[in-house]
């Protein structure tokens, strides 16, 4: 009796389980859907950087693709070519004889996605405003020396149509409109966005979560780490295949992957290495890699004595197996890359004479006076691929007597730490604004004041390298009205950096954009701000 | 006039009436004795919440203005942010503000975190409820079943099912999950909560996709969301299943060696009866312990489901916000979720006294 009644409940269990079964079957077995519209594209990647959809506060990488896609600027940098500038709103542009001021001439008949006329106003008052705003986004124009205190006089609308940029000093012309080419650059509609304005914050609150631009697509909704969705502006000045483009914020790579597969994504933009090759293999999706304006380098802190021998440094750099980290370690994603510009840009130097050689390492190491080695921290972030580079380099420092004890952190904890100059060694990357080599001679190879108390905290100041030298080589290089003599100071400086430098620079990142057959037409750029849209095609 | 209990004279009120009264005296003082509970919980947590969350070496100024602000625009950053003030003062300004039912502002999605929440909190509601009711419907029966029928067969695959689920980490069963039924057997629809095609098709009324898409009878979108959760949905439930079976069993085993039992079964009560009247009876008010544990810990939010199924919820919502120092963030999902915690104790003490005689 107990064994019937038993077994009865055994049954229970297993009809109630075949009853979900069923029930899930019958309810789920609907198809799910196969693939996206065709005048619809759907790129996986990662949208967790966006706190703001304002150009005159973004200043990260996806959120400035967003802003390139959506506003308008004068010009943009032509991505065959980088010292040739194609007019965006501008039509024609001229550099004053003195190379202090630039005027744009305006296209006509320009409208904003609000049907609001796009004016020379509008231009003065976008730039004016990123830098009265004083957010992230200012730096880029204060680097032709537009501050709170000037810009009102030397931004301004000639007429209508016309509008002149004067910079506080004479810099390279390709270096201005490198700038004004940039998002924060980029033009606001002013008339909605006054609309809107709360305190004074030239509707700065508003455009957080709203959009006021002239650009190939409109926002039509944003829900923050979720999806960001973007509607053809019909109005465009040329003609635009997509009719809706959605950026869906797939945290996995091999999430990413999956969507890509099953026709639920038509771009991945976050693979990993292994997921590439094999759905490259499969024929599934096809895969480019375009170089990117981000290195990933190590940040000595010369603060710490033994660190600032320039021995030390060189034998760190001699101690390193970039080979053997590329090819095991981050793949197709960085390639080795041991200057300071990165591939791609006006000066870039591509030499990378570091290799393994221990024996040398050694030598410089007894040189220095430390035969057997030293201790020392590194601060990592989390997160693939900075922990596993971490561990490589801690091996192969290892081989030169050096102990290597890695400090895990998150991104923002360990950048804290950087920033206060309270690192021993700093793994990390830097990423150019803007396809000037400027953007990383300042970061690297400038340092004005280095005091504790400077304002000016680029990489050369967190790792309290006092360069008075290089400092003057590079806001000379700067100044320098030559492209090609601009093309061989920074070559000159890269050379005196990789032969003395607190910095070992490891490798240059990859992007692999991954697309299904028949999707083509993405352009993308060295930096997130010059990924276009425009162009995209899905058969 | 009718004469006042208290009135010299009156005729002293009948037990039935005194009980009442006193019982209705009880029941004020219980609620009073929650809210206070509520109150005190909630205010301890906020300050340890606030104060870790000030301490922690995280700098929130960078997530505001970026690496390479000038130093006018990181000083204005943090003394917008009221970061140049005091520490005691800065709690007491986001506590008053919290009193009025301002949570602030968030950092990183640039929203009050109030609409945050109300938008990741149901995202979460929605999966860990289904997770649960899976959990319950599988589990329960499994465990219940698995003690009666003690090292036999169905025993055995309960074990097994509690083992797997307690060794094998939600990461790799998701997985494994979405490669075999969306990459595979095309059953469920890939990471997300809908695809992009119905995004924003129904309003949110309740934040619930699968309820909002009900009331508005859009049939599709309620297929489709029903699609993307029912795999997140089934591998928490999994887990949940593993968990309650486990502990179910444990305690029917328990039971089922009382004298009671042997009583039952001598006096001829037929073995069903014996086992989900009397045993299941005496396990109610544990294992109901355990559901809201369960519950609760799945509203929480699952951090890893979430980002493997790209499933915007309260969980993926703190964690990011915990990295960026997005104080505001944290301290209101922080608030939701002690509430609802403490709001899952509550109900379950109330269940007691249903389901208890002892506990009323």
């Amino acid at each position: 009796m107990q064994k019937k009644n038993g077994w009865r409940g055994a049954r229970t269990v297993v009809a109630f389980a075949a009853l979900a079964t069923v029930a899930a079957a019958l309810t789920l077995s609907r198809p799910a859907t196969a693939a996206t519209p065709k005048d619809m594209l759907v790129i996986a990647t990662m949208l967790d950087e966006f706190s703001t959809l304002d150009p005159g506060e973004v200043y990260e990488l996806m959120p400035e693709e967003y802003i390139a896609n959506t506003y308008d600027r004068l010009i943009r940098v032509d991505l065959k070519d980088p010292s040739h500038f194609n007019g965006d709103v501008a039509q024609s542009w001229s550099t004053s004889p003195d190379g202090l001021t630039f005027t744009f001439r305006l296209r006509p008949g320009l409208k904003f996605h609000s049907g609001n006329p796009l004016t020379a106003d509008d231009v003065a008052w976008s730039i004016q405003r990123t830098v009265l705003l004083d957010k992230g986004a200012a730096a880029v124009l204060q680097g032709i020396g537009l501050t709170k205190d000037n810009v009102l006089k030397n931004v301004k609308k000639i007429d209508d149509a016309t509008v002149s940029v004067t910079t506080d000093r004479r810099y390279a012309p390709t270096f201005v409109l490198n700038v004004l080419g940039a998002w924060p650059a980029s033009v606001v509609d002013r008339k909605l966005a006054l609309e809107h304005q709360k305190n004074g914050d030239f509707g700065n609150d508003w455009l957080r979560t709203h959009e006021a631009g002239s650009g190939a697509y409109r926002l039509v909704k944003w829900t923050a780490n979720e999806s960001l969705i973007l509607q053809r502006n019909d109005d465009y000045r040329t003609p635009l295949a997509m009719k809706r483009i959605v950026l869906r914020h797939v945290p996995e790579a091999a999430g990413q992957r999956l969507l890509l597969e099953n026709g639920d994504a038509d771009v991945a933009r976050n693979l990993s290495p292994d997921d590439i090759a094999a759905l490259t293999k499969s024929g599934k999706a096809k895969a480019v890699g375009v170089p990117q304006a981000t290195l990933l380098y190590l940040g000595l802190n010369t603060k710490n004595p033994t660190l600032a021998k320039p021995d030390v440094q060189q034998a760190i750099k001699w101690l390193i197996d970039y080979d053997g980290i590329q090819s095991n370690i981050v793949k197709t994603i960085y390639k080795v890359h041991q200057t300071f510009i990165p591939e791609g840009f006006l000066g870039a130097l591509n030499e990378n004479p570091y290799h393994q050689d221990v024996a040398k390492a050694k030598a410089l190491l007894a040189k220095a006076g430390v035969p057997n080695g030293f201790q020392v921290t590194m601060d990592v972030r989390s997160g693939y691929p900075y922990g596993e580079i971490a561990q490589a380099i801690q091996a192969n420092l290892a081989q030169g007597g050096i102990k290597l004890r890695i400090l895990s952190g998150d991104n923002k904890q360990t950048l804290a730490k950087y920033r206060a100059r309270q690192h021993d060694i700093y793994i990390g990357e830097w990423s150019a604004d803007y396809i000037d080599p400027h953007s990383n001679a300042q970061g690297f190879a400038w340092n004005p004041d280095n005091s504790d108390g400077s304002s000016y905290k680029m990489l050369a100041w967190r790792n309290s390298w006092n360069i008075p030298q290089l400092t003057k080589e590079t806001d000379a290089a700067l100044a320098e009205p030559s492209t090609q003599k601009r093309a061989q100071m920074y070559q000159a400086m890269q050379r005196e950096m990789l032969a003395n430098s607190p910095f070992v620079i490891l490798f240059q990142r990859v992007s692999q954009v991954a697309t299904r057959p028949g999707v083509s037409g993405l352009e993308v750029g060295p930096i997130n701000d010059l990924v276009s849209y425009r162009q995209l095609k899905k058969q | 006039m009718t004469p006042d209990a208290t009135t010299p004279g009156a005729p002293p009120p009948a037990p039935d009436a005194r009980h009442a009264a006193a019982r209705r005296v009880r029941v004020v003082l219980l609620v009073l004795r929650w809210l206070l509970t509520l109150a005190l919980t909630l205010a301890g947590l906020l300050l340890v919440t606030f104060v870790i969350g000030r301490k922690v070496p995280i700098d929130p100024v960078l997530a505001v203005v970026g690496d390479r602000a000038s130093a006018s625009a990181y000083a204005a950053a943090r003394a917008q942010l009221g970061l140049d003030r005091p520490l005691a003062l800065q709690f007491l300004l986001y506590a008053r503000d919290v009193l009025h039912g301002n949570l602030g502002m968030s950092l990183l999605t640039s929203n009050p975190v109030i609409d945050d929440i109300r938008r990741v909190f149901p995202a979460t509601l929605e999966l860990a409820t289904l997770s649960t009711l899976i959990g319950v419907l599988v589990g329960v029966p499994l465990g219940v079943v698995a003690a009666a029928r003690h090292n036999r067969w169905i025993d055995h695959v309960a074990r097994f099912v509690g083992l797997i689920g307690n060794s094998v980490p939600v990461f790799w069963l998701g997985m494994m999950g979405l490669l075999l039924f969306y990459a595979k057997l095309h059953w469920v629809s890939g990471p997300g909560r809908i695809d992009p095609l119905f995004d924003g098709m129904v309003d949110a009324r309740t934040g619930s996709l699968l309820i909002d898409s009900l009331i508005a009878r859009e049939w599709e979108v309620f297929f489709n969301a029903l699609s993307h959760i029912a795999l997140p949905a089934a591998i928490l439930g999994y887990y949940s299943v593993a968990y309650l079976s486990r502990m179910t069993r444990s305690f029917m085993l328990d039971q089922l060696n009382h004298e009671y039992i042997t009583t039952a079964r001598a006096k001829g009560v037929p073995e069903r009866r014996v086992i989900w009247v009397h045993a299941f009876g005496n396990i109610a008010v544990p294992l109901l312990t355990v559901i809201a544990l369960s519950y609760s810990y799945l509203l929480e939010g699952s951090v890893l489901t979430e980002i493997v199924f790209a499933w915007p919820g309260i969980g993926s919502y703190l964690t990011g916000a915990l990295l960026n120092a997005d104080m505001n963030a944290v301290l209101g999902s922080t608030l939701v979720i002690g509430a609802t915690f403490i709001a899952l104790n509550l109900l379950t003490d109330a269940l007691y006294r249903v389901l208890d005689p002892r506990v009323r």
